[in-house]
C-alpha cells in the first residue's frame, strides 16, 4: 500500500530525513520508534504533505501512485490520515461541522454528492459510541479547551469518520492516562480491516501493548537503522536506543 | 469650488427652504459657523491620523438632488432584510420614500425626522433629545447645520416594538456625485425594547458621500439591539457618527458589519449615565482592494457597576487598510467597572495594513479593565491540520476566517441577520461552506 523509497527531506535547509525506505502492506500495523529528534514526526508530516518540509530525494508511493507532489488535502482524499501529536485548537468550528466539511470535501474530490444529513448523523453517532465520546463534546469548538486525552480521542474519532486507507498515529499515546489509552487503542483495533494499514509512531513501547504491531522499525538520525517484529519493541524498552547508535554508525 | 465652500454657500438657500421651528434654526446657524471655522478634519487631527478624507472630498457632490421616481422594489429587495416583517424608513437620495417605507404611529413612532423637526407634537422630545449628545466637532456640526431628514424613532416607556425597524438610505446615481447627511434620533423609554437595522446603499458606481449622525437614548432598563450593515459599492463612502446615551440598567448592543464601500469611518460613542448598564460594541470588517474602514470607538464609564464589551474582528486583503482606535474612559466615580476590549486582525496579503490603537484612561481604582489587540496571518499549523483532513487550502482558509469572525456573529439576536451576514462572509471569501455557524 505505502512504499517509501530513499526519502530525504529538509526543513529550513537542514536535512532531517536521510534516506528512508519503508513498505507497509494492507492489513499491517507498523511501529516506528526512536528517540527525540530522530525524525519520527517529520516522517509523519512528510507523508501527510506538510509544506514546510522539502522532499529533496526519493519518493512516496501510495498504491503505486507517487504522491510526493500532492497537497495535503489531495493526499487525504486518497486515503492518508495523520493523527496529530498536538492537535490544533480551532475556536468557532464545532467538531460536527468540521467533520461534515471534511467528509463532504473528500466526497466532492471523489466526484460524489454531499453525504445525506441522516447518514452523516448516523455515522457520527456510531463512531462516537465506538470511542465512548459524549454527544455534547461534538458541538464544542474543535479541540478548544480539550484535555490532552480528549484531543487524542477526538483524533481517532476523526480517523473513524474518514475511514482512511493509511492512518499514521503520531505519538497518540502522549498525554493519555491508561484508561484513555485503552479506549484509543481499542478504537484503532476495531477500525482495522484487511484493506487498511496503520503506522504507529511512538517513543515508548506502552501503546504497543494495546496496538500490537506486525513490524517495528527504529529511526535514528533520519534513517531506519533496524527493523524487526513486535519483540524488537520490548528489547528497545529494556535496552534503550544507545546500543543501536553504534549499529547506525557501523552501517 | 472646494466642497467646504460649496457647503457654506449652499447653506443659506437650504435654511430658507426648510420649515422648522426657530430653535432648530438657531442650532443650525451655530453649527454652520462652527463648521466654517474648523472645516473638514485632516490627518493633523489625532483622531484622523490614519484616515484621510482628501480623496473623497475632491468630488463635485450635488447637495440637493432632484426628486426622482423611487426605484422599483423588486430591483432593490435584496438590500432589505425581507424575510421578516419590519417597519421600514427608506430614503432615496436623501429624500423620504413613502412608497418604499412602512412607518408607524401606533404605540411607537417610527417616522421621519423632517416631521419631528417641524410638527409641534414632537417638540418636547426634540427639545429634550435633539443634538444633546453629539460632541461638537466639524462633521457633527456640518450634519447639524444641514439636519433635515432621517429616521425618528420614539418608543414610549414599557413598550416592546412589535417588529424590527429598518432604516435604509439608497442613492440612485441620478446625480453624478451625491452628498447626503441623514440625521437620526432614537429614543427608547423606560423598560422598552427595540431592534434597529441600518444600511446605506448606493445603486450605481457614482460617488456618494454620507455624513450621518445618529443619537440614541436608552432610558432606564431599556434594551436596544442595533445592526449596521455596511456593504456599499466601491465608490460610496460613509462617515457614520453614532452616539448612545444609556441610563440605569439599560442594555445596548451595536454591531457593525463592514464589507463594502470605499472609505468607512465609524465614530461610535457610548455614554453611561446610570448604574448597572451594559454596553456592547461588536464589529466584523472584511475588506479588500483599496478599501478603508476605520472604527473609532469610545465608552465613557461615568457611574459605578457598569459593563462594556468591545469585540472587533478584521480581515484585510490586497491593499485594504483598517484602523481601530478604541478608547475606554473610566471616571473616578465609576468603581466596579468591568470593561473589556478586544481587536483581532488578520492580514491576508503583504500590502494590507491595520493600525490598532487601544486607549484606556482609568481614574477609578477598583475596576476590571482588559484589552487585547492582535495582528497576524492565518495559522499555518491550523491550515495544515484542516488540509490533512481533506479540506482544500481555499476552503480551509475560509473556514479559519469564518471561525475567526464567529465570536461576533454568535451574539447576533436576529437569526435572519445572522444568516445574511453569514452568507455575505461566504461570498466575500469566495466559497460556499456546507453549514451555518
Amino acid at each position: 500500500m505505502l512504499k517509501i523509497k530513499n526519502l530525504h527531506a529538509n526543513v529550513e535547509g537542514k536535512e532531517i530525513l536521510r534516506g528512508i525506505d519503508l513498505e507497509v502492506n494492507a492489513g499491517e500495523i507498523h511501529a516506528i520508534m526512536g528517540p527525540n529528534g530522530s525524525g519520527k514526526s517529520t516522517l509523519a508530516s512528510v507523508i501527510a504533505g506538510k509544506e514546510e518540509f522539502e522532499v529533496t530525494e526519493g519518493e512516496i508511493l501510495l498504491e503505486n501512485e507517487n504522491i510526493s507532489e500532492l497537497e495535503a488535502d489531495e493526499r487525504a482524499h486518497k486515503g492518508i490520515f495523520l493523527s496529530f501529536q498536538y492537535p490544533v485548537e480551532i475556536p468557532g468550528v464545532s467538531v460536527t461541522n468540521f467533520m461534515k466539511t471534511a467528509i463532504n470535501e473528500t466526497r466532492k474530490a471523489q466526484g460524489l454528492d454531499d453525504m445525506p444529513a441522516k447518514e452523516m448523523l448516523q455515522k457520527i453517532r456510531e463512531k462516537s459510541e465506538l470511542l465512548d465520546i459524549d454527544r455534547k463534546f461534538l458541538s464544542r469548538s474543535l479541540n478548544e479547551g480539550f484535555s490532552g486525552g480528549e484531543k487524542k480521542r477526538n483524533e481517532i474519532f476523526q480517523m473513524a469518520m474518514l475511514e482512511p486507507k493509511l492512518a499514521i498515529l503520531d505519538e497518540t499515546d502522549s498525554g493519555l492516562d491508561i484508561d484513555a489509552l485503552k479506549i484509543v487503542a481499542d478504537g484503532v483495533n476495531r477500525l482495522r480491516t484487511k484493506d487498511n494499514a496503520v503506522v504507529v509512531i511512538t517513543h515508548y513501547q506502552r501503546l504497543l501493548n494495546y496496538i500490537v504491531p506486525d513490524h517495528v522499525h527504529v529511526l535514528l538520525d533520519g534513517k531506519i537503522v533496524k527493523s524487526g517484529g513486535k519483540e524488537l519493541a520490548k528489547e528497545l524498552e529494556e535496552k534503550g536506543y544507545d546500543w543501536l547508535k553504534a549499529v547506525g554508525s557501523v552501517q | 469650488m472646494e466642497l467646504k465652500d460649496k457647503l457654506i454657500s449652499s447653506f443659506m438657500a437650504f435654511e430658507e427652504q426648510v420649515d422648522v421651528n426657530s430653535d432648530i434654526h438657531n442650532l443650525r446657524n451655530e453649527a454652520m459657523k462652527f463648521f466654517e471655522t474648523t472645516g473638514f478634519p485632516t490627518k493633523k487631527d489625532e483622531a484622523w491620523k490614519y484616515t484621510s478624507l482628501n480623496s473623497i472630498l475632491k468630488e463635485d457632490y450635488s447637495l440637493f438632488p432632484k426628486k426622482e421616481d423611487a426605484p422599483d422594489y423588486r430591483d432593490i429587495k435584496k438590500y432589505f432584510i425581507h424575510d421578516i416583517d419590519t417597519y421600514k424608513i427608506v430614503f432615496v437620495d436623501g429624500i423620504y420614500s413613502s412608497y418604499l417605507s412602512e412607518t408607524t404611529h401606533d404605540k411607537i413612532d417610527a417616522c421621519l425626522m423632517s416631521s419631528a423637526l417641524s410638527k409641534s407634537k414632537y417638540k418636547a422630545v426634540i427639545d429634550n433629545y435633539f443634538n444633546k449628545i453629539a460632541p461638537k466637532n466639524s462633521l457633527n456640526a456640518l450634519n447639524t447645520a444641514f439636519s433635515h431628514e432621517g429616521a425618528y424613532i420614539n418608543i414610549p416607556k414599557n413598550t416592546l416594538a412589535d417588529k424590527p425597524i429598518q432604516i435604509i438610505n439608497f442613492s440612485t446615481g441620478n446625480e453624478a456625485a451625491l452628498m447626503v447627511q441623514p440625521r437620526n434620533l432614537i429614543v427608547v423609554g423606560e423598560n422598552s425594547h427595540v431592534q434597529i437595522i441600518e444600511r446605506h446603499q448606493s445603486l450605481t458606481d457614482n460617488p456618494v458621500l454620507t455624513n450621518s449622525v445618529t443619537e440614541v437614548f436608552a432610558e432606564k432598563r431599556a434594551m436596544i439591539d442595533y445592526y449596521k450593515i455596511q456593504n456599499d459599492k466601491s465608490n460610496a463612502s460613509l462617515i457614520d457618527n453614532t452616539f448612545v446615551e444609556q441610563h440605569g440598567e439599560s442594555v445596548c448592543s451595536l454591531f457593525t458589519f463592514s464589507f463594502g464601500g470605499k472609505l468607512t469611518r465609524n465614530n461610535l460613542n457610548f455614554y453611561q449615565k446610570g448604574e448597572r448598564i451594559d454596553s456592547t460594541m461588536k464589529g466584523i470588517t472584511i475588506i479588500e482592494g483599496k478599501q478603508h474602514v476605520d472604527h473609532n470607538t469610545l465608552v465613557h464609564h461615568q457611574e459605578p457597576n457598569c459593563e462594556s464589551h468591545q469585540d472587533y474582528k478584521g480581515i484585510f486583503a490586497d491593499r485594504a487598510t483598517g484602523v481601530f482606535n478604541g478608547k475606554v474612559l473610566v471616571d473616578k466615580k465609576a468603581q466596579k467597572t468591568d470593561a473589556f476590549q478586544s481587536n483581532n486582525n488578520i492580514l491576508v496579503d503583504d500590502k494590507a495594513s491595520i493600525n490598532s490603537k487601544p486607549q484606556l484612561e482609568i481614574f477609578a481604582d477598583d475596576v476590571k479593565c482588559s484589552h487585547g489587540c492582535t495582528i497576524g496571518q492565518l495559522d499555518e499549523e491550523a491550515l495544515f491540520y484542516l488540509k490533512s483532513r481533506g479540506i482544500p487550502a481555499k476552503e480551509a482558509r475560509a473556514l479559519l476566517m469564518y471561525a475567526f469572525a464567529n465570536n461576533v456573529l454568535s451574539s447576533v439576536k436576529i437569526p435572519e441577520i445572522k444568516k445574511r451576514i453569514n452568507k455575505q462572509i461566504a461570498l466575500k471569501l469566495g466559497v460556499n461552506l456546507g453549514f451555518d455557524l
